[in-house]
């Protein structure tokens, strides 16, 4: 238990002091380094609960592919810091306001917890042993056989958002040449060579 | 004290020591094999390679190890300091690091964890932050390009090599390596009343598949003919330009301990890891950890002549291969193999 206790502290303290500079850093690509810091410390915090599948795919999606992209962009843009922390300020009671908000509900939530430890059990699904049903297996029972409608359904409002994203931004530029691989493949020496005899001061 | 010693600092001893040897012999082996791809891809070219440094040149890479060391790092002044000593350290660090859960023999690994294709995968995607912390920190156009070029391509290619783990993940029910290899003692040679041969092993079932990882492979790693981020014919070295010295080195380094992390889970997945491939009592009385190597240098082999006979690949043709031809055919495949597994029980 002790050593859980050490490696619970440690991932903890660095996925906060990361979080706080990812919001104070001054270079925004050195804020989205320390976010992918946080995530990777959040998967260390799953880990330590047991929920290894999760903290796999934490990985994979957030720091492989979400993180990525986010590089990406804040690297491509010439973000002129100073100009837009100027401001910062006058958003404060805002930034407050919604702290105090999710503060509150997370003392509801675990509060809640606390003083009545059955309320929760009534709600969640049972947790599978896991010496006996693997973490991995749990939850695939639980999207592909239980639930696996909803799961479709979920998996076509994404898909229905990503062909519209596709939609709005795809513009077929005429004025740039492009590779026909399979009118390339289907040119025969008679449709693509003419052979010409030209006479000597001619030309063609 | 005493269950407190027994109980936390000898199994951590342990573990160290195990990880520290499978390290060593790592970079030993990574040594050699950087010298094996210069003689391959000299040998196809007509000419001798590297041949002055010990016999036939076999300790050229320790000779370039003392160079890079003793020579003087240099930092572009309008680089990002810290990020640009991070990216080479990022770099080798995950490179390393997936070596913990694969299985040089049965019972091998470091640590046999439950979801060790998922790790090897999580960290794999990681990679790409060592090149594009470098690319951006270098403060210098042509790392920058290739620090791009990179992103996109390892994100591209990750799709397909993904739904191609999830195939031969239908076929044998687990996430754990050692598993997937133990599914392999039986395959299709033994339905056919064969005995336990290469047969049985999932290269032939799943023999698109196996083309899909090979090729994304080499994307994945920026092996030739996918070597974009680096392409020294338009971008010199690409992501490594501002790089020297030991920094260089470990860039170096990492990408050949991510191409034989590919060449040992080509092996793992599709050629049966540590299995002999015949069931002869000659043949079984040879270690698992020789058939292991053995097969990852056969692949290693494949992935050296590729950058020694194949032309480099134009960007736009990458992108197409990627993601209009790699991840229909992984999708289709993977219906397939679903289908086939429910229909014919043979899922398990």
């Amino acid at each position: 238990m002790g050593l859980q206790a050490i490696f619970f502290y440690l991932f903890a303290f660095v996925a906060v002091a990361s979080a706080f500079m990812v919001i104070s850093a001054k270079n925004p690509v050195h804020s989205v380094l320390f976010l992918i810091l946080v995530f990777f410390n959040s998967a260390g915090l799953f880990l330590l609960t047991g929920a290894e599948f999760l903290a796999m795919i934490l990985l994979v999606v957030y720091i492989g592919a979400v993180a990525v992209l986010f590089l990406f962009v804040v690297m491509m843009l010439e973000i002129d810091f100073a100009e837009f922390r100027s401001g910062v300020l006058q958003y404060a009671p805002i930034g407050i306001l919604v702290g105090l908000i999710v503060a509150a509900e997370l003392i509801v939530v675990i509060g809640g917890s606390v003083i009545t430890p059955e309320a929760t059990k009534a709600i969640t699904m049972p947790i599978p042993n896991p010496a006996v049903r693997s973490n991995t297996a749990a939850l695939g029972d639980v999207l592909y056989t239980n639930y696996v409608y909803f799961f479709e359904i979920a998996g076509l409002v994404l898909l229905v958002a990503m062909i519209g994203a596709i939609v709005l931004t795809l513009r077929h530029r005429q004025d740039v040449k492009r590779q026909n691989i399979a009118s390339q493949v289907a040119r025969t020496p008679k449709t693509a060579v003419e052979v010409v005899k030209v006479k000597p001061g001619q030309g063609i | 004290m005493d269950s407190f010693f027994s109980s936390y600092v000898w199994p951590a001893l342990i573990m160290i020591g195990q990880s520290l040897l499978l390290l060593v012999c790592l970079l030993v082996f990574i040594a050699f094999i950087l010298l094996a791809d210069r003689k391959v891809w000299a040998n196809v070219q007509l000419r001798r390679g590297p041949n002055v440094v010990g016999p036939f040149g076999l300790f050229q890479s320790f000779a370039d190890l003392l160079k890079f060391i003793l020579k003087e790092p240099v930092i572009p002044a309008g680089a990002d300091k810290i990020v640009f000593l991070l990216a080479p350290l990022v770099s080798v660090t995950l490179a390393l690091a997936t070596w913990a859960v694969i299985p040089l023999n049965d019972g091998w690994a470091v640590a046999n964890i439950n979801v060790g294709i998922l790790y090897v995968f999580a960290i794999s995607s990681l990679e790409v932050y060592g090149i594009i912390m470098g690319g951006w920190a270098s403060n210098s156009k042509y790392p920058f390009l290739g620090a791009l070029r990179s992103a996109a391509q390892m994100v591209s290619y990750e799709v397909s090599i993904g739904f191609v783990i999830v195939t031969v993940l239908l076929c044998v029910g687990s996430l754990n390596l050692t598993d997937i290899v133990y599914a392999q003692k039986t395959g299709l040679g033994t339905m056919l009343g064969l005995p336990n041969t290469f047969l049985d092993w999932h290269w032939l079932p799943l023999f698109p598949m196996f083309v899909i990882f090979f090729i994304s492979g080499l994307a994945e790693t920026n092996r030739p003919p996918f070597d974009l981020p680096e392409a020294e014919s338009e971008l010199v070295a690409g992501y490594m330009v501002e790089y020297s010295s030991a920094p260089y080195m470990m860039l170096m380094l990492g990408e050949y301990a991510a191409i034989m992390l590919i060449c040992s889970l080509t092996t793992i997945l599709f050629l049966g890891g540590w299995l002999p491939p015949f069931d002869f009592w000659l043949i079984n009385w040879v270690p698992g950890i020789i058939w292991f190597l053995l097969k990852v240098i056969m692949v290693f082999f494949g992935i050296a002549m590729a950058k020694a006979i194949v032309p480099r690949y134009r960007y736009d043709q990458l992108m197409r291969l990627g993601w209009k031809v790699f991840l229909p055919l992984s999708l289709i495949m993977l219906i397939i193999v679903a289908f086939v597994l429910k229909l014919t029980g043979w899922a398990g």
